[in-house]
């Protein structure tokens, strides 16, 4: 299942060659571009198909409604730009143009979370989980490395509805190889374990496998799930964790508050309350490298061994923590 | 269908969709009558004349589009849909009620006929040149027309839009202003100025045509012209009074966004005539 001897990649490079391979396939896929297509890697697709690559200008608002205007005449409609930029700059057009009518528009939003790095905090999205989960209907997907990826912009492809799917600029070691399916709505689950779960996302996925390592060698089975699909999630898998494992763990490349820490403690509060622990972002970061913020800002093996041990240690009531 | 309503069929009509906008906000007991009666001629004129669409197929993919920017203007919008055959005009008196097909503003998969959801000004023109860019990868005919409210136009994504529709050449494209110089609060003068209006789209590219909006000929002539003009959108500048038709709503910001109450509706009716 896990692909050990493969170079880390960028899961913003699966956009463009998937484009072209499911048009190639025979979809009738438009791209709409605002002026971030070679960094977003759509670009690509421009040049097997010119007339089906719109290009609108530095133009977000304008993207959402010119893509939504192909997906009403039956055209399957990507649009893509940076995660800071959509959905912070058409959040509105999003809500009333592509969630509440339903309108087959896929957004893929490139450079998400903090380890676009030197660009600094404004060109990083931490927020647009809290902002794309409160749309009813609009599928939030956020893959664990480039194979998942692909696999999810080919799900979207061929789903009719709106989804959103977060990709990332840094590259991101290989987890899957290419026997792996990914499934709409459904948590993939790489280790198993009895003592605690990880659930996953996007980048958090290596680092939590790592931490899974190496508290095995301590003899702590951790469960950790890759839920890719950040809503609608996986209820069964969380309830199953809660239930079977008793201590869940979310990690992260998004504010705790309101990112899938929020959505998966409301639900494991609502159904099977578990002491819960959560790794991710708490607040704006700054310049540096990905590996630098990644590791100053917490999100890391190190930062998911020692919440997995303090929630566990919470299951087990010997130690409180506010 | 076609539609070829006689200029004199084409003015009863109006004065039934105008009957039509005043009961449905009487009824309602809120919407909004003003920007609905000064774009009744525009409508009639699209619906009753221009527009090629079929009311038992709404969906027919070769049809004309009508969208709807201004999405507040719901009266009009449902009461040409209704006169147009799309569904009863009884229905009417259900708008904005529970559990109805008639939503305050229009959303898609409702009642039939409608083209797109809105309800938050500056997002038809973007909407529409998508659907004239697939038109012309589809090699499809079918032309689109877009209302847009004069207020509307102060929006960013108006003009987001403006700068692209010519960049396109989408001359499948017919932007249509009810320039009836009043918003939500005040005139629109007094609020953000927006003149010179046509000046302004034709440094963007568009070929503009100003016309009086409550002048059916005028309106006909100008759509007409609008289907020639070729390797350019085209917009029209429908000079037009809020609340036309009934004197005490026209060109009054307080009728932007209220229904009449009974006392009201007898007096408007009666101007409007049978």
């Amino acid at each position: 299942m896990t692909a050990v001897d493969t170079p880390p990649a960028a899961t913003r490079e699966a956009l463009g060659p998937k484009l072209i391979e499911l048009a190639q396939g025979g979809l009738d896929i438009v791209v709409v571009d605002a002026d971030l297509g070679k960094s977003t890697t759509a670009r690509k697709f421009q040049e097997h198909y010119p007339d089906r690559f719109i290009t609108v200008g530095i133009a977000e608002a304008n993207m959402i409604g010119v893509s939504c205007g192909l997906a009403a005449a039956g055209k399957i409609a990507f649009c893509s730009t940076f995660g800071v930029f959509m959905p912070g700059r058409c959040f509105d057009q999003i809500r009333v143009s592509v969630a509440q009518p339903g309108l087959n528009v896929k957004m893929v939003a490139s450079h998400a979370g903090i380890s676009v790095g030197p660009d600094g905090i404004s060109a990083h999205a931490i927020e647009d989980f809290a902002l794309m989960c409160s749309l009813p209907g609009v599928n939030v997907i956020c893959p664990a490395d480039v194979v998942e990826t692909r696999q999810a912009i080919d799900v979207a492809a061929k789903t009719d509805g709106p989804f959103y799917i977060r990709t990332g600029r840094s590259k991101v070691p290989v987890i899957y190889d290419d026997t792996y399916q990914f499934r709409l709505g459904k948590a993939d689950q790489l280790r198993d374990g009895s003592d605690a779960t990880v659930i996953a996302v996007g980048l958090m996925v290596g680092p939590a496998l790592e931490a899974a390592d190496r508290l095995a060698d301590e003899g702590v089975a951790c469960r950790v799930l890759n839920m890719a699909t950040v809503s609608p999630h996986d209820e069964s898998a969380i309830t199953a964790a809660a239930r079977e494992t008793g201590a869940i763990i979310t990690a992260e490349e998004h504010l705790i508050r309101t990112g899938v820490s929020a959505m998966v403690s409301q639900y494991v509060g609502k159904t099977t309350p578990v002491p819960m622990g959560a790794v991710g972002v708490t607040r704006y970061a700054e310049s540096g490298s990905a590996e630098e913020l990644l590791e100053k800002y917490g999100l890391t093996a190190d930062a998911i061994v020692e919440e997995v041990k303090s929630t566990i240690a919470r299951k087990q009531g010997l130690v409180g923590k506010s | 269908m076609v539609a070829t309503e006689t200029t004199e069929e084409l003015v009863a009509t109006t004065r039934r969709i105008r009957r039509h906008i005043i009961e449905m906000t009487h009824a309602a007991g809120s919407g909004h009558p003003g920007g609905s009666l000064s774009a009744v001629e525009i409508l009639t004129a699209l619906y009753f004349r221009v527009m090629t669409y079929r009311p038992d197929q709404p969906d027919w993919s070769d049809r004309d589009r009508f969208i709807l920017s201004k999405g507040h203007a719901t009266p009009v919008y449902y009461g040409t849909l209704a006169e147009a055959g799309y569904f009863p005009t009884d229905e009417l008196m259900t708008f904005r009620q529970l559990d109805s097909r008639l939503q305050g503003h229009p959303k898609v998969n409702t009642a039939p006929g409608i083209e797109m959801s809105a309800g938050s000004l500056g997002q038809g023109l973007s909407y529409s040149i998508g659907q004239c860019l697939a038109a012309r990868l589809d090699h499809r005919d079918y032309r689109v027309y877009c209302l847009l409210g004069d207020g509307e136009c102060q929006e960013g994504q108006t003009w987001e839009a403006a700068m692209c529709a010519p960049y396109y050449d989408l001359d499948n494209l017919c932007a249509i202003v009810d320039r009836n110089g009043v918003q939500n609060d005040y005139f629109v003068k007094d609020t953000m100025e927006l003149e010179p209006l046509d000046i302004k789209f034709n440094a963007f590219g568009w070929h503009s045509i100003t016309v009086e909006g409550h002048d059916l000929g005028q309106l006909l002539a100008a759509f007409d012209d609008a289907k020639k003009i070729k390797g350019k959108p085209t917009v029209i500048i429908a000079k037009t009074t809020k609340g036309k038709g009934v004197s005490f709503m026209e060109n009054n910001p307080d009728w932007h966004g209220k229904g009449p109450n009974d006392e009201e509706l007898e007096k408007a009716l009666a101007e409007i005539g049978a």
